[in-house]
């Protein structure tokens, strides 16, 4: 970041590293397909879980690296994979994928 | 809903790019037709006297060749649609006088700290505020150095007669490619209402944009190249660069620190003052032998010959350096032409704004006078001949 | 009967290296973003990605344009042609743009008093014209970035940094002022209602004109703090219960007012000629067709 890193043609970078691709996903099998998190890039705002319909998910009670309560998935089989919680994040932490096959099986 | 007469008048509307040709047109209208000519398919202003016939010839001519016209609600947002278009790829100017400057200036300084190429002309009138806004004035000029806030370089170019401000119209543009900066037209509103001779040639060359020859992946859009000047990625073109007026880094993202702010308003200046050999133009005239030098631009130059005439009939070598390019301030070539000189008149209408420049070029070893009026009026070749004979008296 | 036992916990996998499906519109390099825990604006950005993904529009078409505040640094954030202007001149900046290059998607996204203090003017001249771009507005009814000072949009009673005895003058009625000014498009949604707020975004973008979305947003660390309106989710809470759908409603009656109940939904949806097609018609009239 300092003036002579950008005196040899290297850019300067501001981004936190808690995130920068070296955090892992968490990721619980739902009915549907799969539930992902993100948890040192939450922020604590409660939406996801307070949100969620079906109580699938609640406050957990460890600290993420910002020192925020991520969520945590309580009940897995409950998802309906409305995708609320992933439409609802303001930090792009928790995001669903369905499962490609049919869902009669 | 057809309007018939606007219709039958269609076919005798001109639809060229380049009006070649003698024509009897002023000033503004010829700055116009030089925005056209060089490729300007973009103007927004807001109207204001004595810039007015500007914004109405653009009006009409640029539906003609394609161009888009736009008068905004008012000059801030006149100079943000410029800048505007201009990220969208083409050529763009406004125009406009002090008050609209004046309200111009922020954004002057979003097109300088984002490196936007773009034009602008100020015609200027008496001032400060509402001023005299029928009668001339040559009052901004140190506003075009240093209107917007902080530190910054421009240029400025200052015609003296329609025909120039066709041709520097043109320059201007060029000018604005090359270095990525918007540059300032400074006339005033004589030159701007004065009809003249105006000579259009066959062919008028359209200053390319300097666009990046590397892929997307790994593009840099504020690294500069050997001249300072980085290549510029409009929108749409595939390279989805960020743009913002906040210090930033050579990927364009804003950089809050003090190295890369103190790096970056470096380049900016030096990307000009480096290169300012390229455009520093001037004029002279009997400057040989001169010993009395009379420094002048614009309307206020052509008057300063008619002076520096009557001097030489009386015997007085008098000589008359015209500048034509006003901002980066030529330096050199003021001190070249005053080492000979025992006495220089800066004759301007403002009360000393280019005159301090001179001072402050000549460090103050060649006896200077000035010939000033606020404005409303040109100057007479008679009150440049007092000066002229008020600097040969003093000793100091 | 059967005997309630708590579940146990899934255990969730953990896997390296994989990203959220968004980011490709996302400037990676400078997550996280700067904005507070609880702001909607995180929101309102990835609505505004869902529905540029579900539109299938090519990100190369499309150029954002914002202001100053903290809407403001949305530019900063997407991986598009992205322009971070001056204050309340986006709107100008998205009309030069918009004119130069029309196949664009040109979309604005700034704050309330950005857009509609420093930047009415050119909102409403904008509206007039009919200028094809669409505008999204995240009203947090106070100026957050600069510690939340009063804005157009605070109400009455409102406590800000510059309304410390509480804010008398009237806000605007932003869905009013937009449609009266000739917006052909007027919706408005909080950022609780994510998913409508991102059909009614993939709706604004196929509609041509000016379109315009105000999202109503928390702003925890300044107007809801002094307000004392809880945290952040405290103000969802509040939506939840407060907010309306009700389309078609009248902009004129569709003021927010705190305590009380308030209209979201889509206001205008209209057909009118841009000033685009205005102006191609007038050049044919004159020069016939190319």
């Amino acid at each position: 970041m300092s003036g002579e890193e950008m005196g040899q043609g290297e850019v300067t970078r501001h981004a936190s590293r808690v995130t920068e691709g070296k955090e892992a996903a968490k990721r619980w099998e739902v009915p549907r397909g799969y539930l992902y998190l993100l948890e040192d890039t939450c922020k604590g705002c409660g939406f996801c879980y307070t949100f969620c319909p079906k109580k699938v998910l609640a406050q957990a009670g460890h600290f993420n690296a910002k020192g925020y309560h991520p969520p945590e998935v309580v009940d897995a089989e409950a998802c309906v994979m409305c995708r609320f919680c992933e439409a609802v994040c303001p930090e792009f932490a928790i995001w669903l994928e369905e499962k490609e096959e049919s869902h009669g099986q | 809903m057809a309007n018939k007469s606007a219709a039958r008048n269609a076919s005798r509307i001109a639809k060229k790019r380049i009006l070649s040709g003698v024509h009897f047109m002023n000033g503004d209208e010829a700055i116009a037709e030089g925005a056209i000519a060089a490729g300007c398919t973009f103007f927004a202003a807001y109207p204001i006297t004595p810039q007015s016939e500007i914004a109405e010839r653009m009006a009409r001519r640029l539906p003609q060749v394609d161009g888009v016209f736009i008068q905004m609600e008012d000059e801030l947002g006149a100079m943000a649609a410029v800048i505007g278009a201009a990220w969208g790829g083409v050529k763009a100017m406004t125009a406009t006088s002090g008050p609209g400057f004046s309200l111009m200036m922020e954004n002057i300084g979003l097109a300088v700290m984002t490196e936007t190429p773009c034009v602008v002309v100020d015609v200027q009138r008496g001032a400060p505020s509402t001023g005299l806004p029928t009668l001339v004035g040559q009052g901004d000029m140190m506003q075009a150095r240093w209107g917007s806030h902080g530190h910054y370089e421009i240029i400025a170019l200052s015609p003296a007669s329609p025909q120039e401000a066709f041709d520097l119209t043109v320059k201007a543009f060029a000018l604005s490619e090359r270095f990525r900066s918007p540059v300032l037209i400074m006339t005033d509103e004589v030159v701007g209402h004065m009809y003249e001779r105006v000579e259009i040639p066959a062919e008028v060359p359209v200053a390319p944009r300097r666009k990046p020859e590397v892929p997307p992946e790994g593009f840099l859009p504020y690294k500069p190249e050997e001249d300072l000047v980085p290549p510029m990625a409009c929108a749409g073109d595939g390279y989805r660069i960020h743009v913002t007026g906040l210090t930033h880094d050579e990927r364009g993202y804003p950089a809050m620190d003090a190295e890369a702010h103190d790096r970056l308003v470096r380049r900016l200046c030096e990307k000009i003052t480096r290169f300012r050999g390229e455009f520093t133009w001037y004029e002279e005239a009997l400057t040989e032998d001169a010993e009395v030098l009379v420094i002048s631009y614009g309307i206020s130059a052509r008057v300063s010959l008619g002076g520096v005439e009557l001097a030489r009939e009386k015997g007085i070598k008098a000589g008359l350096l015209r500048l034509i390019t006003i901002w980066p301030f030529p330096d050199e070539v003021i001190r070249r032409v005053a080492e000979r000189v025992r006495g220089i008149v800066v004759v301007e209408i403002n009360l000393g704004q280019i005159h301090r420049e001179v001072e402050r070029a000549t460090g103050g070893r060649v006896p200077l006078r000035g010939v000033f009026h606020a404005g409303g009026r040109i100057h007479t070749p008679e009150e440049v001949l007092a000066g002229i004979e008020e600097v040969l008296r003093c000793r100091s | 009967m059967p005997v309630l036992k708590p579940k146990p916990k899934p255990k969730p996998e953990v896997l390296p290296g994989v990203r959220h499906p968004l980011e490709k519109y996302l400037r990676t390099d400078r997550l996280p973003h700067i904005w507070c825990s609880g702001c909607g604006l995180g929101i309102a950005l990835s609505s505004f990605l869902y529905a540029l993904e579900e539109l299938g529009i090519d990100p190369d078409s499309v150029a954002v344009v914002s202001g100053i505040g903290c809407a403001g640094r949305f530019a900063g954030y997407v991986r598009l042609d992205s322009y971070h202007t001056t204050h309340g001149r986006a709107i100008p900046f998205a009309t030069g743009l918009k004119l130069a290059k029309p196949e664009l998607n040109v979309v604005v996204f700034s704050g309330d008093g950005d857009l509609f203090a420093i930047g009415g003017n050119h909102f409403i001249h904008a509206a007039r014209r009919n200028i094809d771009i669409t505008v999204l507005c995240v009203n947090n009814f106070n100026y957050g970035m600069t510690g939340g000072q009063v804005g157009p949009t605070t109400p009455v009673d409102g406590r800000t940094t510059t309304t410390p005895y509480g804010n008398f003058e009237h806000p605007f009625n932003l869905v009013y002022l937009a449609a009266s000014a000739g917006a052909t498009y007027v919706a408005r949604w909080t950022t609780l209602h994510a998913r409508r707020l991102k059909e009614s975004i993939k709706e604004a973008l196929r509609h041509p004109g000016f379109n315009f979305i105000e999202i109503i947003s928390p702003c925890p660390t300044n107007f809801g703090r002094r307000n004392r309106l809880g945290e952040a989710l405290d103000e969802m809470r509040y939506y939840a219960e407060k907010a309306v759908i009700r389309h078609g409603a009248d902009p004129a009656r569709a003021e927010v007012v705190p305590g009380r109940e308030f209209i979201v939904g889509k206001f205008v949806d209209i057909e009118k000629p841009t000033y685009l097609e205005l102006y191609r018609r007038k050049v044919e009239e004159l020069f016939g067709k190319k």
